[in-house]
C-alpha cells in the first residue's frame, strides 16, 4: 500500500473517531430523552433524530452547507466567535459523519437504556443510594456495553460516509478525502483497479469489524436482555 | 406502634386503601394477588406516592400528605426484600451487601459484613455472581444487603414466593430468626394463610378493592 492510501485510512479513522467521540454526550443525551422522558413533542424530536436515516444523504449535506457555510449562520457564528471554518476541512467531514451516524447511535444507546430493569433503580433507592448514586452505580453500568455498542456503530456509520460529506466539504486530498471519497475519486480514471480493490477491502474489514464488536457488546448489555443491531 | 399506616391510590381502575396499626414483631398483609399489597409496601417505602394518607414507622413520620411530609426512598431506612430478590447483576454478592452499607451513615448500621454472613450463612457465596446463585441462597443474600443499610424497619414482599418446599422451610427460620433475635418491626406480604399464621403476630386482610 502507498503512503497516500495511507493517509486515506488514516484520515478516515480520524474523521470518524471524532466524530464519534464528539457526538456521544449529545448521542446519550438524546437516548436518555427518549427512553425516560416525558413530554410534549417526544415524537417529533424522535423523528427529528431519525431524519438523516432516510433523509436523500446529498439534502443532508446541503442542509449542512447552507448551515455551516461560511455565508451559514452556524458557520459565521463559529467563524465570529472561535475563527473556525468547517468548510473544506476535516473538521466538516466529521460533522457530516456525526450527523449521520447519529441516529443510529441514538438508536443502540436508547435499547440499552430501556433494558436496564428499573425495579433494580428502585431497590438501590430504598438502600440509600440518591438518584445521582443510582444513575452513576446501577443504570450507567448496566447500560455501558449497549452504549459502546451504540458508539461503534455510529463508528461503522462515519467510515462509510459519502453523499452528505462530498456535499458539504467536497473531495479534497488530505483534508476531506475519506475512503469512500477516494474510491470514488478512482473509479473515475481508468486503471486505478487496484487501488479501488485495496480500499474496499479495507472498507469491508473496517465495517465488518465494527458492525461485529457492536453486535458482541450489545449482546452483553442487560445482561441477557439486551438488544440487538444486527 | 410499629406501624401506623392510613393511605389510599388509585391505581388505573384499581383503588388501594388500606388502615392499619400493629404492635411490635411481623404484621403480615395478607390477601389474593391484584388486591395492592405490593402497591402497599412501595407506598411505605416511598417508591410510589399515596394520594393522600399518613404513613409512621416506630414513630417516625415517613409520609404524611396533610402536613406535606414526604421523605424520600433513600432517607426512609427502610429494608425492603423483593420477591426475586432484585440483587444488581453487575455486583457480586459481597458488593451487593454491602451496597447499602457503605451508603448508610455510620452511626445508623447496626450489622458488620462478618455478623450478616454468620447469621445468614452465605459466607461460601461472598465472592460469586447473583445469576449463579439458587433461589434460596438469593432472597439469604437479599435479606442480608436489606440488613446492612442499617434499615429501622423491614419490607418483606412474597419473599418465599419463587422458592421449592425445602427452600421455604430454610428461609421462613431466617425470618423468625429476624424477627426475634433482631427486634426489627416487619412488614410482610403474602397470599399463603399458612406462611402468614406461622410467621405473624398481627395479620391484616387486603381485599381487591378494599375500601380500608
Amino acid at each position: 500500500m502507498t503512503a497516500e492510501e495511507w493517509g486515506i485510512i488514516l484520515l478516515s479513522l480520524k474523521v470518524s473517531g471524532v466524530a464519534v467521540l464528539a457526538t456521544m454526550p449529545l448521542a446519550f443525551g438524546l437516548a436518555w430523552l427518549l427512553a425516560r422522558g416525558r413530554f410534549p413533542g417526544k415524537l417529533l424530536l424522535d423523528a427529528l433524530v431519525h431524519l438523516p436515516l432516510v433523509l436523500p444523504p446529498v439534502v443532508t449535506g446541503w442542509l449542512l452547507l447552507i448551515a455551516f457555510g461560511n455565508n451559514g449562520p452556524m458557520g459565521r457564528w463559529l467563524t465570529d466567535w472561535f475563527g473556525v471554518s468547517l468548510m473544506f476541512r476535516w473538521t466538516g467531514a466529521a460533522l457530516a459523519a456525526a450527523v449521520m451516524a447519529l441516529p443510529l447511535m441514538v438508536r443502540a444507546m436508547r435499547l440499552s437504556i430501556e433494558a436496564v430493569d428499573r425495579r433494580l433503580e428502585g431497590a438501590a433507592r430504598t438502600l440509600g443510594a440518591s438518584p445521582a448514586r443510582v444513575f452513576l452505580s446501577i443504570t450507567l453500568p448496566l447500560a455501558t456495553p449497549g452504549l459502546l455498542a451504540g458508539a461503534v456503530l455510529g463508528f461503522a456509520r462515519s467510515i462509510g460516509e459519502f453523499g452528505a460529506t462530498i456535499t458539504f466539504v467536497s473531495n479534497i486530498p488530505g483534508e476531506t478525502r475519506t475512503i469512500p471519497l477516494a474510491i470514488y475519486g478512482a473509479l473515475q480514471i481508468p486503471g486505478n483497479e487496484t487501488v479501488v480493490t485495496r480500499l474496499a477491502i479495507i472498507a469491508v474489514l473496517l465495517s465488518l469489524g465494527a458492525l461485529l464488536a457492536s453486535e458482541l457488546l450489545a449482546r452483553r448489555a442487560g445482561y441477557g436482555k439486551g438488544g440487538h443491531v444486527l | 406502634m410499629s406501624f401506623e399506616i392510613a393511605v389510599e391510590r388509585q391505581l388505573g381502575d384499581a383503588h388501594v386503601a388500606l388502615t392499619l396499626s400493629s404492635a411490635a414483631g411481623l404484621t403480615a398483609l395478607f390477601g389474593p394477588s391484584g388486591a395492592g399489597k405490593s402497591s402497599v409496601l412501595n407506598m411505605v417505602a416511598g417508591l410510589l406516592r399515596p394520594d393522600r394518607g399518613r404513613i409512621i414507622v416506630a414513630g417516625e413520620t415517613l409520609f404524611d400528605s396533610a402536613a406535606r411530609i414526604d421523605l424520600l426512598p433513600d432517607r426512609r431506612r427502610a429494608g425492603y426484600v423483593f420477591q426475586d430478590g432484585r440483587l444488581f447483576p453487575h455486583r457480586r454478592v459481597r458488593d451487593n451487601l454491602l451496597y447499602g452499607w457503605r451508603l448508610a451513615a455510620p452511626d445508623h448500621r447496626w450489622m458488620t459484613l462478618d455478623e450478616a454472613v454468620d447469621f445468614l450463612g452465605i459466607a461460601h457465596l461472598l465472592a460469586r455472581w447473583p445469576r449463579t446463585l439458587s433461589g434460596g441462597e438469593a432472597q439469604r443474600v437479599a435479606i442480608g444487603r436489606a440488613l446492612l443499610s442499617g434499615p429501622r424497619f423491614l419490607l418483606m414482599d412474597e419473599p418465599l414466593a419463587s422458592l421449592d418446599m425445602a427452600r421455604r422451610d430454610d428461609i421462613m427460620q431466617v425470618i423468625e430468626r429476624v424477627r426475634d433475635e433482631l427486634a426489627l418491626p416487619i412488614l410482610y406480604v403474602s397470599h399463603d394463610r399458612a406462611e402468614v399464621d406461622r410467621l405473624a403476630s398481627t395479620i391484616v386482610t387486603l381485599a381487591p378493592d378494599s375500601i380500608g
